[in-house]
């Protein structure tokens, strides 16, 4: 502790000029808590009462909700922007974006047509099979 | 007279950029730390896409209706987000080199993981209990995969704080230190976006 001032005179202009000193603020992070607040409990309300009568409805606007908390949360609390490390770490967070939507949407899209184009023998009610 | 100047303006060029990267020791690891993130999240890509292949194969045990209780979920879900707030206030210290407030926000974000992480065992417990555990249904594994995975990740969060914590005094607000919680706080909020997808697509979606 005795002999961290002298090092501490110009270590925090290192890591704030780092990591943009200006998102970091109680504003913004009060900001981004009180919007992710609101969309998540939007998301349960919207289950929990059954206000939308249509499940693939209720669905849609479930998941729509949670990619704007996503985007909200990445951009208040992880600070990606176009100006943190030169857009390095958003070109990083949009490639693995594009790459979670292939993995994700691709094996589900695959896997319904394989089985709904399973012959009809082979569909063995899963229920009759026990574990 | 002309020819040498770009030459000297070219080779001041390059001078600048290594003076730069020298004054800034902290960026590349939280570069590299971001890519690492980025990495674990395409971990949970695939577990969120091996869950969804599997979100209708209960082999006749238990369903997402009977197994969960949103109630339990929506408290969860609200103690992760106050400790995101609170690592949050832990950062705004760390720049205003309060080491004092960064001790106590880092407690409180550590506490709270605890109880995330106790909540979720014993929402585990009481499903095995039913006799709903992993082995039971292809719907189950996945489950079990995909939200203990998360879990495991909030246990080495929390283990992470404890560990700053030592750090924090020892040494105080060394610049190795910062450097490190602000690793820390990438990794935690981080697990909190990934809780977005998990109380929508497992707990929200398998229910509605």
């Amino acid at each position: 502790m005795s002999s961290s001032p002298a090092v501490r005179d110009h270590a925090p202009a290192e890591v704030h000029d780092a990591h943009e000193a200006g998102s970091f603020t109680l504003r913004g992070y009060l900001t981004g808590f009180a919007v992710a607040a609101v969309l998540t409990a939007a998301a349960f309300w919207v289950v929990m009462s059954g206000a939308i009568a249509s499940p693939a409805l209720a669905g849609a606007v479930v998941v729509a909700l949670a990619i704007v908390q996503i985007l909200v949360q990445t951009y208040a609390f992880l600070h990606v922007n176009a100006r943190v490390q030169g857009g390095w770490t958003l070109l990083a967070y949009v490639f693995t974006a594009v790459m979670l939507v292939i993995s994700i949407a691709g094996s589900l899209w695959i896997m319904q047509h394989l089985n709904t184009n399973m012959m009809p023998g082979m569909m063995i009610d899963p229920a009759s099979q026990g574990p | 007279m002309t020819t040498p100047d770009p030459q000297e303006a070219a080779g001041a060029a390059p001078v600048f950029y290594q003076a730069e990267d020298a004054v800034h020791p902290g960026s590349a690891t939280l570069l590299g730390f971001w890519i690492y993130l980025m990495s674990d999240a395409l971990i949970f890509a695939t577990l969120f896409a091996t869950f969804g292949v599997l979100r209708s194969s209960f082999a006749g045990g238990p369903t997402p209706h009977e197994l969960f209780d949103l109630g339990l979920v929506a408290v969860n879900t609200t103690i992760l987000l106050v400790s995101a707030l609170t690592c949050g206030l832990a950062m705004i210290s760390l720049h205003a080199g309060k080491l004092g407030a960064v001790r106590l926000w880092l407690t409180v974000t550590a506490l709270l993981g605890m109880a995330f992480v106790g909540i979720e065992l014993g929402e585990f417990r009481e499903m095995i209990a039913e006799g709903a555990t992993p082995q039971r249904s292809g719907y189950l594994s996945g489950f079990f995969t995909l939200v203990g995975t998360h879990g495991l990740h909030v246990t080495f969060g929390v283990i992470w704080i404890a560990v700053m914590l030592v750090q924090l005094g020892q040494r105080g607000l060394h610049p190795d230190n910062r450097r490190r919680l602000l690793c820390l706080s990438m990794f935690w909020h981080f697990l909190d976006v990934i809780w977005i997808g998990v109380f929508t697509f497992v707990y929200l979606l398998g229910v509605v």
